[in-house]
């Protein structure tokens, strides 16, 4: 296949971007979506300019680490998928795609398409842990009864990997299915307990702090989330909040 | 609980409650006018009492309008802080394969219906006040002539063709908010019975008969006087 692409190039973080346009081709069909960036990117270097700095780790859809919004959506058109997981064969030859970094406030690009997570790590750190004895008398987890039920939504919403699609997707860069996640996948089982009232006070008060948006139900976080995670946990949140706020205020 | 209304949650939450509070009053609404198509007489009496009750004029109604303008104003809120949280636009965003219209326009359709409801304060709620309160004429009884005066007034003000389209294009658009609105409240409370499919047909049902209700009441009253 032979492309063009649009690409948003920023030197650095006080630095003005603009969209820049790019020619590939023979690119197969075969590839994902990182390899055809590879091979701009070697092209690039070949012809001595500098390469488009993008994100990637695992490339196999567990990391979370690779982003992208791909012609107008987080990971591009597929569904279910990160962009290391999308393959060329969802475009067609002579297409124009448009790459942009994901848009939020709370993500300010580091440079071109790599753009700054760590807001998600700070509301993590606020509230996304249980506290365990670790001096070696720690409890079996598999010794706690859990409903087969409570376990499968707890592992639903533990398969969040933390990419930032749903904020990149929102219309308001909201960050609630991400939280909700997180926040859900304790809140579901025993061992969550301990720390039920202060995890989603605090996590949502850091969620806020860091300038994410509110959510308006939409569900586009849902559609373009990779691991599908459902606004049911952002409704689980929600709840949980009140009843922290009934308990202590 | 105040710091829990200062976040983001409460904020949906508070958000929810008003909209919550707006639906149901538009059933009564509706109720009211409705008997506008059939009875005279019952649409007369029926507006005599909201009019007239003390508990309807001094506790409902001032609720009402805290409801009314809390709602815009938090919808205004929301909205900017919203569109804050983006700081640079995408060049390329498709916004129609992830969520409907309905959900990314709410400020839009919202701002119809408070332009409506402006001109429909001029219409009705200005001239009832002055009527009651300054010229405390509470009789509810036609000047010079027998009978109520509500169900007269009414009538003649769907005479004009502009007003009876203002009021179709603005109920148009209270059923595109109401379209996502609607089911939206429930999850803002934290509701998954908003998720399900009776509770979504439930409000698609609500979101297009409520409106079409007071399209046919302004219609019938056009066509009929
Ligand atoms: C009688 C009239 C109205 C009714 C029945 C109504 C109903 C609703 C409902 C049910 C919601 C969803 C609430 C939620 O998701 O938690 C909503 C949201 C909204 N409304 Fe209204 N509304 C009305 C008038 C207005 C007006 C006059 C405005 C003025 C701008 C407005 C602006 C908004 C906005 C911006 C939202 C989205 C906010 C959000 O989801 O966080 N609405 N409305
Ligand atoms: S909820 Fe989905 S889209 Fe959001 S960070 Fe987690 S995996 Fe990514
Ligand atoms: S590179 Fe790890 S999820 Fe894509």
């Amino acid at each position: 296949m032979n492309l063009t692409l649009k690409i948003w190039r920023q030197k650095g973080p006080q630095e003005k971007g603009k969209m820049v346009d790019y020619k590939v081709s023979d690119i197969s069909e075969h590839m994902s979506f990182l390899e055809m960036m590879d091979v701009l990117n070697e092209q690039l270097v070949n012809s001595g300019e500098e390469p488009v700095a993008f994100d990637h780790d695992c490339r196999e859809g567990i990391c979370g680490m690779c982003s992208l919004h791909i012609n107008g959506e987080a990971h591009g058109p597929d569904r279910g998928i990160t962009t290391c997981q999308l393959h060329m064969r969802m475009f067609k030859d002579g297409e124009t795609i448009t790459i942009e970094p994901w848009r939020a406030k709370a993500f300010p690009v580091i440079k071109d398409l790599v753009v700054d997570r760590t807001a998600f790590e700070r509301i993590q750190q606020a509230g996304g842990y249980i506290s365990v004895n670790t001096s070696g008398n720690t409890q079996d987890a598999n010794a706690i009864p859990i409903s087969k039920h409570a376990a499968d939504e707890a592992m639903d919403a533990a398969a969040c990997i933390g990419c930032g699609a749903c904020v990149a997707s929102c219309k308001n860069s909201s960050a609630m299915l991400f939280v909700g996640a997180k926040v859900s996948q304790f809140a579901l089982l025993p061992q969550g307990q301990v720390e039920a009232v202060d995890r989603v006070k605090n996590m949502v008060a850091q969620m806020d702090l860091e300038g994410f948006g509110n959510c308006t139900n939409t569900g586009a976080c849902e559609v373009e989330c990779p691991k599908e995670i459902s606004l049911e946990n952002i409704a689980r949140m929600n709840r949980e909040l009140v009843k922290a706020s009934l308990i202590k205020f | 609980m105040s710091g829990f209304f200062n976040s983001s949650i409460g904020r949906k939450y508070a958000m929810a409650l008003s909209a919550f509070f707006l639906i149901i009053f538009l059933v009564i609404h509706l109720a009211v006018n409705i008997t506008s198509l059939f009875s005279e007489d019952l649409f007369n009496q029926l507006s005599h009492f909201m009019g007239t009750n003390p508990l309807i004029q001094f506790a409902m109604q001032p609720v009402l309008i805290f409801g009314v303008v809390f709602h815009f104003i938090m919808g205004f809120v929301l909205e900017l802080k919203n569109k804050g949280s983006r700081n640079v636009k995408y060049a390329k965003n498709n916004g129609s394969a992830n969520s409907t219209w309905m959900s990314r326009n709410m400020i839009y359709s919202g701002l119809v219906i408070l332009a409506f409801i402006v001109l429909h304060f001029i219409d009705f709620w200005i001239p009832e006040l002055n009527t009651k309160y300054v010229q405390g004429d509470m009789s509810g009884m036609l000047a010079g002539e027998e009978g109520f005066r509500y169900f007269e007034e009414l009538q003649h003000k769907f005479v004009e063709p502009w007003r009876v389209g203002a009021y179709i294009v603005a109920f148009i658009l209270l059923a595109l908010h109401l379209l996502h609105g609607f089911t939206s409240a429930f999850q803002s409370v934290g509701a998954t019975m908003g998720r399900k499919k009776t509770m979504k047909n439930i409000g698609k049902a609500y979101s297009i008969l409520i409106p079409l209700g007071f399209i046919v009441i302004a219609l019938f009253h056009h066509f009929n006087h």
